[in-house]
Formats: C-alpha cells, structure tokens, sequence
C-alpha cells in the first residue's frame, strides 16, 4: 500500500493555522512533516489551494520546505497549472502530481507536465458531464483515462485512478458504487494504481473518522492500493496493514511480522 | 391542534417508525377543513424549521434533513393545487445553483431544501451554471435572491462574475445576492459586494429572509 500523507493541506485547520504565520511556526511545520513520514508516509501531499490569492509562492515554498525537512516525493495538490509548474520546478524527485480529470480544460492544462517531469498522476474519474454516480460511470471514465493518458505516453504504473466518492449521508448506495468500481477498474488493469478521497464517504454525518476507518479496509479489500490518508492515525495505519495481510497483499505476512517487530503494533 | 402537530412530528420524523406518515396527516388535516395556510405553515414548514435549526446546532445530521424534506414535499405535492386556489404566496422566489466550472450539488441541495421548507418558490438552476443563466432565470421567474455555491477555491472567483452580471444587468437593486460554500467567508462576500453569505444552509434560510425583507 503506497501512503500518501494528506496533513500539508491549508483546507485543514490545523495547518492552515500554522501556514498562516508559518515563520513562528517552522519547527512545527517540521515536526508535522516528519511525523508523517516516521508513521509510513511514501508520499507527502501539500495543498495551499485556500490561500487563492499567493498559491503560486506558497505552493513553491511548502513543496521546498518539505524536500528540505525529509527526503521524500510530493504530491503536488493543485487544479491550477501555473502553481503546479513553479512547485515542479523545485521539486526533487518524482512526484505526483494531483490531479487531472477527463475535463478538457483540467487535462490539457496538466498533461504536459506530467510529460514534462515524468511524474506520476492522480486522475479522477469526471469529465465535463460531471460526477460520475454510477458503478458504470465510474468504469467508463476510468477506462477513457488510462486509453488517453497511455496515448500521451503516461504508463499505467504512473496512473493512479481516483472512482470518487460520494458522501453516504446522502445516499447510502454511495459507499458500495466506489467499491465496485474499484473491484472492476483492478480487473480491467490490473498495473495501475487505485486510489481514492476516502475522507468524502463520511461527510454529513458525526464520527467521520470511524467511517473512514472502516471504508478504507472494503477499498483495499476491494483493489485500491493507494491512500491520501493521515498517516499519524494508529488505527488506520494498523486496519492498513492488517487489511493487507488478510487479502494476499502481504506475502508470508513478513510486514505483519515486521511491523510487530519495530513495535509499530502498539505492545 | 393536535393534527397540526401530528404533521410537524412526522415532518421531523422524515416518516421513519411514525404511526402515519406526512402526506395521510395532511389529507387528514384537509377533511378536518384545517385551513390549508395552516397546515403549511403550522404543520409542513414548522416541521422544516425545527430540523433547520437542530441542524444548524450539529444536533442532526445530512440524512435526516434528507429525510425530512422528502416528507415536507410529500405534504406540500397535496396542498400545492390548494395553495394557488387561495392564492396564498410563496414567500418569494429563489433562483439557486453552483457555479461555472463546479459540479458540486450536495451543499445547494440542500439549501435549497431548506429554502422550500421555509415556504420558498425555489428555482433550481443546477451545477456548473453560467452568470448570465442566473440572471436570466431570475428575470424570467421574478425572483427576489441569487443564491450561489462553490465549493472550491477554483471556481469561488466565478461568484463575483455573476454578482457583477446581477450589477450591470436591469435587475441591479431588484434581485440580491447570496453566497456559500466551504471555502467562501463573509469577507469575500463583501470583497465581491455579494449582499449576503451563510456559513450552512439554517442560517442561508435566515439570510433570505433578511434579504427579501430588505427590498
């Protein structure tokens, strides 16, 4: 399971607080990013897309800062192209970059960076039709995304496939549509990567971690093998792996075994 | 009158484990010759106003709304032919959608709901809806309130595109304008000269209600 550490985002409130006056607070920046990658971040997303007006400067100094404090790619989290393109430019490594979608203005815009800088990129399954509700919606636009990112020379193993997720609070249905899509999209490609905004299934309702929790564990069971997630959540982190051990994706169950190890399981 | 309050409970109840749902109350309520402005306004829409605020104070939740409205519309689908015949009026009219380049339409639903719940004639433009279509929407349904959604940052700039249309357009001083959405705040309600913004979709209700009152 490849963990993306979703906490660099200015959406949320604790580090909107922090990035706003982030000279008095580097140290915990710091300690926010590193915290993230001691718990099993692969990758780390930063998102400043709250702050319209400086994206562009705040995106290049987040994505900076992070490489500075930790050796480690980024998910750059951005629809607009120019701040993507100045964070590129910084950035050490392969990222992702997050995200494209079947919209043409959306994918034009992107695409040639993804060329640019062989990067990996999320790519949510809309177009300029909309959300797509439907398990077969979802499959249709997943399918059309792979054919037309393999064209502009983009391997599978760099797509990471988003089927979206609607909350459950307005339609219980919501859940299970993703999880199917999941299951169909990984049979049809079986090398990209599935990953999806887990968080979206619980919204409207009290507990939403608890949702989450438990989402995550049918969409890994499912065939998504990639998570935006807060890497700092024990209990995710555990119901991850765990997950994984229970659905063939631990051979051996050697993570298992070594995780217990390290005394990543709690004693 | 205990029917009267047997509506609003159901209505509450979104019609889940109640004795008799919304729509039988109100035929009910209709045999009994309970003034069909009662029941609306007493029984369907007080129903609405309990769930509004309650939601507002994070005491219930999306489903419940969901819920309750189906069975206001339930009530409302029965009186509706009434209500012209004693020419009772709406409180005014709304012309509702998410903005150009947004696909987004839970948070606009159910302001939407909410506002007919309020006894609101409620024009529902959808997503991804250019300036011009919400002002020729509101022109052409006499609409008092433009109400806005966006629920990102990208797309937040095109609510001053249709505040701007709304300005340069001969409905200027007639139609107000109305704003939400996550990442939308009161100050750039008032960076765009919108005449009002709602931090959820209780307190939308309350602000088009102020708005109305104002023209």
């Amino acid at each position: 399971m490849l963990i993306i550490g979703e906490r660099l985002n200015t959406s949320r409130k604790q580090f909107r607080e922090m990035f706003e006056n982030r000279d008095q607070n580097l140290d915990a920046i710091r300690a926010l990013i590193k915290s993230q990658v001691d718990a099993g971040a692969n990758y780390l997303d930063v998102n400043v897309g709250t702050r319209v007006t400086t994206e562009v400067e705040d995106l290049v100094w987040l994505a900076k800062f992070t490489q500075e404090t930790v050796n480690i790619p980024l998910s750059i989290d951005t629809p607009n192209p120019k701040a993507a393109e100045e964070a590129l430019k910084v950035h050490k490594g392969r990222p992702i970059i997050n995200s494209i979608s079947l919209e043409e203005k959306r994918y034009n815009g992107m695409i040639s960076l993804v060329k640019q800088y062989k990067a990996g990129v999320i790519a949510l399954c809309l177009d300029d039709v909309g959300m797509p509700e439907t398990v077969e919606d979802k499959v249709k636009n997943a399918k059309r995304l792979v054919e037309r990112l393999n064209k502009d020379g983009v391997n599978n193993e760099d797509i990471y496939l988003d089927p979206l997720v609607q909350p459950i609070s307005t339609d219980t249905k919501f859940a299970l549509q993703t999880v199917e899509a999941i299951k169909q999209i990984r049979e049809m490609f079986p090398d990209v990567h599935i990953s999806c905004g887990v968080s979206n299934v619980s919204y409207g309702l009290p507990k939403r971690l608890f949702i989450n929790q438990a989402f995550i564990v049918m969409c890994i069971a499912a065939g998504m093998d990639t998570g935006i997630i807060d890497p700092n959540d024990e209990v995710t982190m555990r119901n991850i792996w765990a997950t994984e051990a229970l659905t063939d994706k631990d051979p051996f169950c050697a993570q298992w075994l070594e995780l217990f190890r390290a005394g990543k399981l709690g004693a | 009158m205990k029917i009267l309050d047997d509506i609003k409970q159901a209505v509450i109840k979104g019609d889940i484990k109640v004795e008799k749902k919304t729509a039988d109350l109100v035929k009910e309520a209709l045999d009994q010759k309970i003034p069909v402005k009662d029941v609306l306004e007493k029984g369907l829409i007080a129903g609405m106003a309990y769930i509004g605020d309650k939601f507002k104070k994070n005491e219930v939740y999306v489903p419940e709304v969901l819920i309750a409205a189906r069975a206001m519309k339930s009530g409302m689908a029965i009186i509706k032919p009434l209500l012209a015949a004693s020419k009772i009026q709406p409180k005014g009219t709304v012309v509702i959608g998410t903005v150009k380049g947004d696909l987004h339409d839970i948070g606009k639903n159910l302001v939407a709901m909410m506002l007919e719940g309020a006894g609101f004639n409620v024009i529902d433009v959808g997503i991804d809806v250019d300036p011009a279509k919400f002002v020729d929407a509101a022109k052409s349904n006499n609409g008092q309130v433009i109400a806005m959604s966006a629920l990102l940052t990208t797309t937040m700039p095109q609510m001053k595109n249709v505040v701007d249309a709304v300005l340069s357009s001969d409905i200027k001083g007639k139609v107000k304008t109305i704003i939400g959405g996550a990442p939308v705040t009161q100050k750039y309600a008032d960076e765009i000269k919108a005449d009002g913004f709602a931090p959820d979709a209780a307190s939308a209700v309350d602000k088009v209600n102020e708005l109305i009152k104002m023209n």
